[in-house]
């Protein structure tokens, strides 16, 4: 799409979202939001920037594969069960610890299996995605 | 270590989860599929010795306790079907080392076959109703792919009537997890056969529930008259994908039949019987009557899948210790001949490149070992004795005349005898005739390909030989699943009820 408004704003608008969306994973453990709303906000910023310039516009700075991110994610989440079967507290049991910054803040497996959702979210949504634009041409 | 309850879903996600990081290299996939084969059985096998020994197993996912979080439980009918399930998966995925190509590795075929092992094992062990439908859609997700990837035209004409079909399913499904917990409060199935059968409970709302579930579980068991979709689409599928669908996915609708009417939806029997016996009868009749009007040869194998159905839902109806056991026995049974059928049907189509019954010929001379494994198969599943169909159908019988069901026992019977003919026209047909076209040339099958076909023949003589000794495990699921409150106890503990 040749569109320079379009080409201005998805510039600004992606790196907003790609911020809001690792605001909502961050936040999602124990408020709305989470690995999947936030896996849908970052691959709608990839789709933005697809969109205003052509499909890789956005995600050819990665240089992986959309696709590798589905079992990077998967391996991810199941890794993050296992810290409890390592603890003794039995497959997938939250385990945390307290990083001391400012307040003190407590960072736990719940967090790392979101941030596998997340990768599993941005992966399946591009791999689908990104190939049917590239189909129009 | 109660993480051996887990380990049925562990091993084969991650096991997919390396299969899909390393897509790019073609060569690591069979080897990485078939060591996460291997460790899948040793687990199962592992997990059904445990709970042989020391009773029902129950593992609390993330701690949370029960009825509050997830559970996964294995008693000994989920702990059999789980390495069962593991089994074929195994045979499968060594049957798959020749026959897929290249465009199917590529896509991921060793690494969906895990994510349906998953699937079907996860619901096998959960014990929580909404997190079976999760398994359902995992194991159904990977079903779809595999049915279509590689892509001719009419498979994917064929995965569209599955997907709908199948969808409408999960529909009905959801529906039913959603009525029941708005009744009941609860998701864990032990706790929900407990709220279910409280004496204020509105018995008629929980009737029209089990309805939707009944019909959700039976368009996946392929009952009548909801079995119309399977023989429109496991044909096309590549012989160890529907071998390995012929095996498992209508027996995961049979479990899901068999763990909530067991188990939760045990109040209004005399309806529920009543219906069940009907529509099993219906199916096992129709099934077969349709596999009789078939030259196709992976058709009539597929009308079988369904007619076979209607004795497993069977046991359910007839619904005493020796039913419900006999039931299992026969899924086991029903598991191990067909699919090796839909293996035996797939060196043929490699062999002679057709399925259709007037092209084949000469098969049991140009090669016996092959006429040997589909004989037994065969054989097996038509009920011959020694053979372990033999011992499925005569505990059915036996259950059946204990209710004074004579009736039912008859048609059993008949439908045996409808089998047997069925079998005796593949065999003539395609074994025993000469060849139609005279000399023909044969296409290469390799030891891969024979060695999960010879197994399997070997496995059902097993069954049928020492019947007895397999027989035991399938009588204390019989009455495991009779008498539910060892269930309930071993997921909420003693003091629940």
């Amino acid at each position: 799409m040749n569109s320079s408004i379009l080409r201005t704003m998805a510039r600004l608008l992606a790196s907003l979202l790609l911020l809001a969306s690792l605001y909502l994973l961050w936040r999602g453990h124990n408020a709305p939001g989470g690995g999947f709303s936030g896996g849908i906000m970052a691959a709608a910023a990839f789709v933005l920037m697809a969109v205003a310039f052509e499909p890789m516009a956005g995600w050819r700075a990665t240089r992986i594969s959309p696709l590798l991110l589905i079992p990077l994610g998967l391996g991810v989440a199941l890794a993050s069960g296992f810290a409890g079967v390592l603890a003794g507290d039995g497959f997938m049991a939250g385990q945390w610890v307290t990083v001391n910054v400012g307040e003190g803040v407590k960072l736990g497996t719940p967090l790392l299996f979101d941030i596998g959702v997340y990768l599993v979210v941005i992966g399946v949504a591009l791999a689908v995605i990104i190939p049917l634009m590239g189909e129009e041409e | 270590m109660t993480l051996l309850v887990a380990l049925p879903v562990i091993l084969p996600l991650a096991t997919a989860v390396a299969g899909l990081l390393l897509l790019s290299r073609p060569r690591w996939q069979a080897p990485i599929g078939f060591g996460g084969a291997l460790a899948l059985l040793a687990a199962a096998a592992a997990l059904l010795a445990r709970t042989w020994q020391d009773g029902i197993q129950v593992i609390e996912v993330g701690g949370w306790p029960a009825p509050f979080g997830i559970v996964l439980v294995s008693d000994m009918l989920s702990a059999v079907m789980v390495t069962v399930a593991a089994a074929v998966g195994l045979a499968a995925t060594v049957y798959s080392f020749r026959v897929v190509d290249a465009g199917r590795i590529s896509a991921g075929y060793y690494a969906l076959i895990h994510v349906l092992l998953m699937g079907v094992c996860g619901a096998f062990l959960s014990g929580d109703i909404f997190n079976l439908y999760v398994w359902f859609e995992v194991m159904l997700m990977a079903s779809f792919v595999l049915l279509v990837i590689g892509g001719e035209r009419p498979q994917f004409e064929a995965g569209l009537k599955y997907v709908a079909l199948n969808l409408l399913g999960s529909v009905g499904f959801l529906s039913g997890v959603g009525l029941l917990y708005g009744a009941a409060g609860t998701l864990n199935m032990a706790d929900l056969a407990l709220r279910v059968g409280e004496a204020d409970a509105d018995a008629r709302y929980y009737t029209v529930v089990a309805m939707l579930f009944l019909v959700a579980f039976g368009l996946k068991a392929a009952v009548f008259p909801l079995y119309f979709w399977l023989p429109a689409s496991y044909h096309t599928a590549p012989a160890p994908v529907a071998a390995l669908f012929a095996g498992l996915l209508t027996k995961v609708g049979v479990y899901s039949l068999l763990r909530v009417f067991t188990l939760i939806f045990t109040q209004d029997t005399g309806y529920t019987r009543e219906l069940l016996l009907w529509m099993s009868a219906a199916t096992m009749v129709s099934g077969v009557l349709g596999a009789a009007a078939h030259q196709d040869m992976k058709r009539i194998l597929s009308f079988h899948i369904i007619s076979q159905i209607g004795y497993m839902t069977m046991g359910l109806a007839l619904a005493t210790p020796l039913a419900l056991g006999g039931t299992l026995f026969y899924m086991v049974h029903n598991i191990i001949a067909k699919t090796n059928l839909f293996f035996v049907a797939g060196v043929v189509r490699r062999l002679r490149g057709s399925y259709e019954l007037k092209d084949l010929g000469g098969l049991a001379r140009a090669h016996p070992w092959l006429a040997a494994a589909f004989f037994v198969s065969a054989f097996s599943l038509a009920g011959v004795p020694p053979l372990s169909g033999f011992f499925a159908k005569f505990i059915m019988v036996r259950a059946a005349i204990e209710t004074r069901e004579y009736a039912v026992a008859g048609v059993m019977l008949g439908v045996g005898l409808l089998t047997l003919f069925s079998m005796v026209k593949i065999w003539t047909e395609a074994f025993l005739k000469p060849s139609p076209g005279g000399a023909v040339s044969e296409g290469a099958v390799g030891a891969a390909s024979w060695v999960p076909v010879i197994a399997f023949a070997l496995l059902a003589i097993a069954m049928g030989v020492g019947a007895e000794w397999w027989w035991r495990p399938m009588e204390l699921a019989g009455q495991q699943l009779f008498d539910r409150t060892g269930y309930i106890d071993a997921v909420l503990g003693g003091g629940a009820r």
